[in-house]
């Protein structure tokens, strides 16, 4: 992790739906090559926030820079560069039910790296499959694969494209213990392998514990708090923030 | 896109601004298509496979219906045009009803049924389970990919499949003259092309790509617009099938008032 070099910067970030205020002013930085999580309980904002860093949805007011370019500001070819180099893994995979592993991989791969040979789309697909450990599933439809294998399929049709922030969003949501594990271990290895900066999206704390280097907690729209697990959790003065880690390391 | 909640006053009432809000959306869907559709990449291979799907895999389901009604058609009409010593005539009357009118309408509202709800549910499910985001956040155009692939590919089958359905209703129909009347399939088919004219072939071509048009984007437009999980899919298929088939006969009566116009001047 290199504390120097701030790949996103976020500063007073609003966002609202009708009355609803989701996000109430927000600021947070990623560090290059930093696996960072966002916790909070459901419906806090959490994905909204990397949602706006995607430029799926827009800011009410307030700063998203990623890469020193404010994402609201960019027209669609630039953000569609931008994007290249952000991969979103998402809650429920979203992997196209359609297509097969194979094809899975290869629709984004095709349309943005035009000059690949059939032969060198066909060892990208298999380096990456090999790296999320599922080659098997290569021309296997997304309903024939279990939960962890749609999550692991989904982070490398992300990794396809060389990102060099990966945002994951629930990633061991709906997923048994060990399954879990072997995401969380997924997660470390992608930062190992590709360099690459993260925001994991969690409400689990083993996910936040094992994968994350500083952790943010998404109190009523705002960072309750940032910092290591440590720092945040065993003796936390916020009440709210104590209830969230009594309820998942004593209680569940 | 997730959805973000309007808290704005009415203007009119909550329903006209709602209605006069959904018609803007359409037209900016619609005009959307025309211009993403010229321009490159072009997703040929798409378009071959959605082709393919609603063309031939809609043949069975068309080749049935064409041929049933025919059959129906020319059975109904015989009592009348025998009570004035008329039966001669039903190739013409068959052919210029199948050509002018039926072939297309009932072809559309078939297509509208099975390929236009089936557009609207693939698509909407693609929405609410975030697949459409996934293809937008990987830098490329789901709009391209999913809209102008299908629509394309409405616009070019329902023509195809209008044609066959004429010719297998006509065919239904020779068989019950051929039955009743006698008359062999050379005078069937002479009588036919006798009484259909070059206006009543190129209005109903029209007629069929407009019908195919609108399948096809108003599925689409169902589909990418659908919200609210499992539920809202059903509705985006069922909506879809509403409203292509209203729009079916509003386009209907235009062209019919249109042709009329030209057969008349």
């Amino acid at each position: 992790m290199n504390l120097q070099e701030k790949v996103v910067e976020i500063r007073g970030l609003k966002k609202a739906f009708g009355d609803l205020e989701v996000l109430k002013g927000v600021d947070l930085d990623l560090y290059r090559e930093e696996n960072l999580v966002v916790l909070g309980k459901s419906g806090t904002g959490k994905s909204v926030l990397i949602k706006i860093m995607v430029g799926l949805l827009t800011q009410d007011s307030g700063s998203m820079s990623v890469f020193g370019k404010e994402v609201a500001n960019l027209n669609k070819r630039k953000l569609n560069e931008l994007r290249l180099k952000i991969g979103f893994s998402f809650q429920n995979s979203a992997l196209y039910d359609s297509m097969t592993v194979r094809e899975n991989l290869e629709f984004p791969l095709v349309r943005n790296e035009k000059n690949l040979t059939k032969k060198e789309i066909n060892l990208r697909i298999e380096e990456l499959l090999d790296a999320v450990g599922l080659p098997q599933t290569i021309n296997q439809m997304p309903s024939e694969l279990s939960g962890g294998q749609k999550k692991r399929i989904g982070v490398a049709r992300t990794l396809i494209l060389n990102p060099a922030i990966m945002l994951y969003d629930e990633p061991t949501a709906g997923l048994d213990p060990i399954t879990c594990g072997d995401i969380n271990n997924l997660i470390l290895e992608v930062r190992e392998r590709y360099k690459t900066s993260s925001i994991v999206i969690t409400h689990d704390l083993t996910c936040a514990k094992q994968t994350g280097d500083r952790m943010a907690v998404l109190l009523d729209g705002q960072f309750g708090a940032v910092g290591t697990f440590d720092e945040v959790f065993p003796n936390a003065d916020d009440e709210r923030i104590k209830s969230f880690y009594d309820y998942n390391f004593i209680n569940s | 896109m997730a959805e973000e909640s309007d808290d704005r006053k009415p203007l009119l009432s909550k329903k006209l601004d709602k209605f006069f809000i959904g018609l803007n959306d359409a037209w900016i869907f619609v005009k959307r298509f025309f211009q993403e559709v010229f321009l490159p990449p072009y997703e040929f291979k798409e378009v071959v496979h959605q082709c393919y799907r609603i063309g031939v895999e809609s043949l069975p389901l068309i080749s049935l219906t064409g041929f049933i009604v025919g059959i129906v058609f020319t059975n109904q009409s015989r009592p009348s045009l025998s009570e004035f010593g008329a039966a001669s005539w039903l190739p013409s009357l068959i052919s210029i009803a199948v050509v002018r009118a039926m072939g297309p309408l009932v072809t559309a509202l078939i297509a509208a049924g099975k390929v236009g709800s089936s557009i609207g549910a693939e698509i909407g499910s693609m929405k609410v389970t975030e697949q459409i985001d996934a293809m937008e956040v990987s830098a490329t155009n789901p709009f391209k990919f999913l809209v102008v692939t299908r629509v394309l590919a409405t616009t070019l089958m329902i023509p195809l499949l209008v044609m066959y359905t004429d010719f297998v209703a006509l065919m239904g129909s020779f068989l019950s003259v051929n039955k009743n009347e006698l008359v062999s399939m050379s005078t069937f088919f002479v009588q036919v092309f006798e009484s259909i004219t070059f206006l009543d072939v190129t209005s109903s071509i029209f007629k069929s790509i407009l019908f195919g048009f609108t399948i096809g984007i108003v599925g689409c437009y169902k589909g990418y617009n659908s919200s609210k999980g499992t539920e809202g899919v059903g509705r985006a298929a069922n909506a879809a099938v509403v409203m292509a088939m209203f729009l079916i006969f509003i386009e209907e009566l235009l062209v019919l008032q249109i042709v009329n116009a030209i057969r008349g001047a």
